[in-house]
């Protein structure tokens, strides 16, 4: 169970292990059976952790969602709520209250930190994350150097560091895992959850979404069809699947290019059917054996071809479609600085025909972002445009975003996003898709901000860049923590560094790709392990910035 | 020693507490608890109804779960308390037949119960929670009389019964086993004052048997097991302690120990002993006088191989001596034994040498904790940090921590935690002197927390030193609790706000809340911005209200506007909505946020036309959406397919379609009128033309559109909907695209 967790140089079973440890002995403190009331978006990150045979060791009997209204009556000694701390879920649970309760907490992960953050100024998921980094130091180590980029970077290493002074005394005696950490706020890279992801993983996420681990898609490809039976029942409900490295095939297409995941997922097919072929060389009772002994493993691996395949085949629709193709051409002319400063007719065209209004705010922050803000004629114009087609209650929305920097006037007569990208390489015109050579082939053409500036903090180091870091909004710094004598480690040669790379405010499964390719670059010498408060993409990204009033019409 | 006049009513009972404290358990029931130093710490009562009845005795009693007290009551019943620091008062069944209190009672705990073995008459009892049980112990007849005293030993697992006829009955506590019964003085018929029981080493090694100590008025008398005594005369009125391994004879001048010479003292002081440490304590008494003869003993012991043997016999017997002098020459035995030994591991020597002088030091009557080396071993360095503490020997207990080097959290900090909480308390000192002097011997020691220091101090009564020392605190989240409860808000606002903890914000800000009046809230908010957003956040969940009188304050006009939009939605009525539009305009402008402002009042326009029309026509158009867009799509798509098409042409000239005029050319053909639809094509835009011809099915008037745009997407697209019949249509379009490609 989990296996997958503990291959790399990191072994992050420990982590899973002291939150499974936290859980039972939290468990055990109320003796009995009991019943556990679940807040329902806690059930997906609980669910990586411990399953449902873990908690029915610790006597746990029944199990409900929480939603407003009496709890089902269970006849158990305990009744356990596991929600986030917010005012409305405290409401409902005051109402049931009617025995022993065991109200716990759990700080969640934090897609709205941007919005939380930069738009109404609430640091609680920041301070989590600074107590989340502790807790990792105490696992792991303390990490000898700290750096960072954009304003919530500096105030998470800011708590780390008082955090640190606070515990002066107990010192961590933990050899470090972690030679470097860098926190990177979203806000630094606004463009590049803005982008349609290319990865296969990403792709996966933009179209259906990644929850947890887990992705629902449509039935139809999925449905087994036997001899002789018509496939007359499909079946309606959306097929779950478990997505993870434990699945051999995943772990080695996730981070492949879309269009590379095709030759991929044939020479597995030539490698799985050869296998099957071999039972025509099996002669001896022996090599019969053997081979019967591999039939577990080859039919997993067969099933898994089959999804797999599936997958692509559902995602190859889209990718092909014209619409696609349109969007990402207008993307990719934004990104490269082509006219980013007229109103876009593409867009206009969008709006015209009313597509989802997340599709035109990604495409309109997009060339915000890519033009360092909007001409204010144009920027009206689009929030004109986008009010009178989609309604005039998106004008808090329209709101945020500008609150959050993703939309914005041009404020001064110079647009520093070309310099940016230049310097930085964000365009790199021949993405090898097939055999990568640059992180850029995740967007096919477009390497991710965050990743190169990852990047170019390992080698030759951020001095290099210091005008562009300038550039980009909030501080950069770097800390560093006393070692206890007797800790610094002794580098064996060739042996690889360690940069935990944490993302404030979400990550996308592209740039989790990239850095993962840097990572297997054979003369990177450098290993990442990443950190992020949420995975994200840029519809879940806009839709947690989107502000709906509630309308009172039916 | 500290005297006070006794103010409070009458004691029936004094003890001490494992943490040096003094109880004074009063008729009434209440008990009083004082320091070392006789300063009042707190008080408890033992229940009620022991007001009316009072106490007749009590007994202060330890276990493993810390001091304990229990009484009897003038009703004749008993009750317990088995943790004074954390009290639980029970009390125990009736006892039958018992009037007033019992001969004699001890308080017993077994098998984590405790228990109470009392004597009524000719009866033995042990009452526990739930029961009170007739006993018999075996081995005592019944002609042996009543049990006059009886004692338990430290350990609660041995027990003596002295009757009244004189015998003396020793055992097990649980009353299973008898160990013996005698009658030590036949001849006595005092009934002793004192009876005690002490543990001494038998014969067999590592095996203890129990003897008893009895006291009468000048004499003092050892009974063991086997029926032999010891007698002792003694001068001065004393009273008998019994302690872990002897007993403590104290007389108003002095105090003496009584115990059994350990075993391995015997062994080497005994006149003549051969016992290999006797034969290396004299080998080195002849080394240092510089005799050979000092060879001749050596070559004794190692001849019998017992050299290891003779040095730990040393350094063993150094351990239980009291006597410098005795124990510096064992010590230089051991040590010099130790030279002709290979392999041997000093652990034993340099432990027993620290923890001698460790021991010597608290022996010093000025300080005056007379512990043997077992009692040292039993109650752990901790503890005896913990005793000098309590007696305010701090120079001594931080010297102890560092020679045995105990690490700082568990030995330095602790002794300074203490030293700075009774520094606080220094009345004649400034509070500036206080707070220096606590911050430089203090400094950043580890786990010492300047927060309960300044707890403390407030306690104490001392506001303002308690400030000055939360200033040193490093846990800003620490600073907090004390900060509100001296009434500090303001800063402790802050220091909430410096730790980033938002949960330790909120305690404040709700706190403040209720505190302060309304104005002077806003006030102390404005000053901490990230305070203030947190509560704007509380406030957008629970008070809408209070959201606006923030924003009214901080002339936050963009986000006062926001207010209004979205409350503009909660509205049923449209009058009011209006007017919440309304506000969120003038807001708006105030804000200079002209394109907001203006939206906003098309939306009003909209909302008021779409009443008109709902008015007149009765098209039910209010309920249905509000938003501009699908409004007017909406007022057209109603108008269609209610074929009010002169009505449409009107509502298409009232003002400019705010979604352009393609939607009027859909609208028609959706109701297959191309008529009315053709109305529309001219005043679409020249974007839209084309597809506005197309929806129409005029393709010649799209291929027009088309050419003359030069758009060869939009040429494609006509293309792409012509048939064969078209075919003049299809060659101007060719020859089009075909011009536009060579240019």
């Amino acid at each position: 169970m989990a296996a997958h967790l503990s291959y790399g140089r990191v072994n992050l079973n420990i982590l899973r292990e002291a939150a499974r440890k936290e859980l039972r002995e939290f468990l055990d403190k109320c003796a009995g059976s009991k019943a556990i009331v679940w807040d329902e978006y806690l059930t997906g990150p609980f669910g990586l952790i411990a399953q449902y045979s873990l908690l029915k060791e610790h006597e746990v009997e029944k199990m409900f969602t929480l939603k407003s209204g009496r709890l089902p009556s269970a006849d158990v000694k305990n009744i356990i709520f596991f929600v986030r701390p917010r005012l409305e879920l405290m409401d409902i649970i005051a109402e049931n209250v009617f025995r022993c309760v065991y109200v716990s907490c759990y700080q969640t992960p934090h897609c709205k930190l941007v919005k939380e953050c930069y738009l109404e100024n609430d640091q609680t998921s920041l301070y989590h994350t600074a107590k989340g980094l502790m807790t990792l130091q105490a696992l792991y180590g303390t990490i000898p150097q700290i750096y960072g980029k954009g304003d919530c970077a500096r105030h998470v290493a800011n708590m780390m560091l008082r955090m640190k002074r606070e515990f002066a005394g107990t010192q961590n005696q933990i050899l470090p895992v972690f030679d470097t950490l860098l926190l990177l706020d979203r806000n630094v890279d606004l463009l590049t959850p803005l982008a349609t992801q290319l990865t296969y993983e990403g792709l996966i996420d933009e179209i259906y979404g990644i929850n947890n681990g887990y992705v629902k898609l449509p039935p139809e490809k999925f449905a087994q069809k036997k001899q002789g039976e018509a496939s007359k029942d499909l079946p309606t409900e959306p097929k779950k699947l478990q997505l993870n490295s434990a699945e051999e095939l995943y772990a080695e297409i996730r981070d492949k290019n879309f269009n590379a995941v095709g030759a991929a997922l044939s020479k597995k097919a030539k490698i799985i059917s050869a296998a099957f072929e071999e039972r025509h060389n099996a002669k001896t009772v022996g090599e019969i054996k053997q081979f019967v002994s591999q039939l577990p493993h080859m039919q997993a691996a067969r099933s898994s071809l089959a999804n797999h395949t599936s997958i692509a085949e559902l995602i190859k629709d889209i990718t092909t479609s014209e619409a696609f193709f349109d969007n990402l051409t207008v993307e990719q002319e934004f990104m490269t600085g082509v006219d980013t400063d007229k109103v876009n007719t593409y867009i206009e065209d969008c709006i015209a025909q009313k597509d989802p209004l997340i599709k035109i705010l990604r495409l309109v922050c997009m060339q915000s972002v890519c033009n360092n803000g909007l001409k204010q004629k144009v920027l009206d114009y689009y929030k004109r445009e986008i009010l009178q087609t989609y309604g005039y209650e998106h004008i808090l929305t329209l709101n945020n975003l500008e609150k959050g920097g993703l939309l914005k006037p041009q404020t001064s007569s110079r647009n520093n996003y070309p310099t940016i990208r230049k310097t930085l390489k964000l365009w790199m015109e021949d993405a090898n898709e097939q055999n990568p050579n640059d992180i850029s082939y995740v967007y096919s053409g477009y390497a991710p901000l965050s990743i190169r500036l990852t990047q170019v903090l390992a080698r030759p180091g951020w001095r290099s860049i210091e005008e562009v870091l300038k550039m980009l909004p909030g501080p950069h710094f770097e800390e560093r923590q006393q070692l206890p004598s007797g800790l610094h480690k002794k580098r064996q040669q060739g042996e690889n560094r360690t940069t935990l790379v944490f993302f404030l405010g979400g990550v996308t499964y592209a740039e989790i790709a990239a850095l993962r390719f840097l990572s297997q670059m054979e003369d990177s010498g450098m290993e990442y392990i990443i950190a992020t408060t949420k995975l994200v993409n840029g519809t879940t990204w806009i839709k947690s910035l989107m502000d709906r009033p509630e309308s009172q019409t039916p | 020693m500290t005297l006070a006049s006794w103010k409070s009513g009458p004691v029936v009972q004094l003890g001490w507490t494992v943490s040096d404290e003094l109880l004074c358990i009063q008729e009434d029931g209440s008990v009083l608890i004082y320091d070392l130093f006789g300063s009042f710490k707190r008080h408890f009562s033992m229940g009620q109804e022991v007001v009316q009845t009072q106490v007749l005795e009590a007994k202060v009693f330890h276990s493993p779960y810390g001091t304990g007290v229990a009484i009897v009551t003038g009703s004749s019943r008993f009750t317990l308390a088995t943790n004074i620091d954390d009290l639980k008062l029970r009390r125990l069944p009736e006892v039958p037949g018992l009037q007033g209190k019992p001969s004699c009672w001890v308080v017993l705990t077994q098998d984590r119960q405790t228990k109470v073995l009392l004597s009524n008459g000719l009866d033995l009892y042990i009452v526990d929670n739930t029961s009170c049980t007739a006993v018999v112990p075996p081995g005592l007849s019944p002609q042996a009389g009543s049990v006059v005293h009886m004692s338990v030993s430290f350990s609660y697992k041995y027990l003596a019964l002295f009757t009244d006829s004189g015998h003396l009955w020793t055992g097990t506590s649980n009353l299973f086993t008898c160990l013996s019964v005698c009658l030590p003085v036949c001849l006595c018929i005092y009934q002793p004052l004192y009876l005690s029981l002490c543990l001494t080493r038998c014969r067999r090694p590592k095996s203890q048997q129990p003897s008893v100590v009895l006291m009468w008025d000048r004499l003092l008398l050892v009974a063991g097991v086997c029926n032999d005594t010891i007698q002792f005369p003694l001068e001065d009125p004393c009273v008998l302690i019994g302690e872990l391994d002897g007993v403590r004879i104290i007389s108003s001048t002095n105090q003496e120990l009584l115990q059994e010479v350990p075993l391995v003292c015997q062994d080497i002081f005994k006149i003549a002993s051969m016992a290999p440490g006797a034969l290396l304590l004299e080998a080195h008494r002849e080394y240092e006088k510089l005799s050979q003869k000092a060879d001749e003993y050596l070559r004794e012991i190692k001849e019998q191989s017992m050299l290891g043997e003779a040095v730990k016999q040393c350094v063993e017997a150094a351990g239980h001596e009291y006597d410098t002098n005795t124990q510096k020459s064992l010590m230089r035995a051991a040590s010099f034994g130790k030279c002709f030994l290979t392999d041997f591991s000093p652990d034993q020597f340099v432990s027993t040498c620290r923890e001698l002088r460790v021991l010597n030091s608290v022996r010093e009557s000025s300080v005056g904790l007379p512990l043997t080396h077992a009692q040292f071993k039993q109650m752990t360095v901790q503890v005896l940090i913990d005793r000098l503490v309590y007696r305010q020997f701090y120079p001594l207990a931080i010297e102890i921590c560092r020679y045995l080097k105990i690490p700082d959290y568990q030995g330095v900090s602790r002794v300074l935690k203490h030293w700075a909480s009774c520094k606080v308390q220094q009345k004649d000192l400034s509070d500036e002197a206080i707070a220096r002097a606590v911050c430089v011997k203090v400094g950043d020691s580890p786990g010492v927390s300047y927060s309960d220091i300044a707890a403390r101090a407030y306690e104490c009564g001392r506001t303002e030193l308690a400030i000055k020392l939360l200033d040193f605190e490093a846990r800003s989240g620490e600073q907090v609790p004390l900060l509100l409860k001296m009434k500090r808000s303001q800063l402790a606002l802050s220091k909430a706000v410096e730790s980033g903890d938002t949960d330790l914000v909120y305690t404040v800000v709700s706190y403040l809340k209720n505190e302060m009046n309304r104005g002077d809230f806003f006030m102390t908010l404005r000053n901490q911005p990230v305070a203030l957003s947190l509560y704007r956040q509380f406030c957008k969940l629970q008070e809408q209200e209070t959201l606006k009188d923030l924003y009214n304050q901080d002339d936050d006009h963009q986000e006062l506007a926001n207010y209004y939009v979205t409350a503009s939605y909660k509205e049923k009525r449209l009058e009011s909505r209006l007017s919440l539009l309304q506000s969120a305009v003038d807001e708006y402008n105030k804000a200079k946020n002209e394109f907001a402002a203006k939206a906003t009042e098309d939306e009003m326009r909209l909302l008021r036309f779409q009443r008109k029309l709902d008015d007149e026509k009765g098209a039910g158009l209010l309920g249905l959406s509000l938003q501009v867009g699908t409004g007017v799509v909406l007022v057209l798509k109603s108008l269609a397919e209610k074929e009010e098409w002169e009505e449409l042409e009107k509502f298409s000239k009232s003002k400019k379609s705010p979604i352009g005029y393609l939607a009027f050319v859909e609208v028609c053909m959706k109701c297959n009128n191309k008529y009315e639809a053709k109305k529309y094509v001219s005043k679409v835009t020249p974007e839209q033309k084309v597809k506005a011809h197309l929806a129409v099915s005029d393709l010649e008037g799209a291929a027009d559109a088309a050419i003359e745009r030069r758009n060869e997407a939009e040429m494609g697209a006509v293309l792409s909907r012509c048939s064969a019949s078209d075919r003049l249509v299809i060659d101007r379009l060719n020859r089009a695209r075909a011009g536009a490609a060579k240019k």
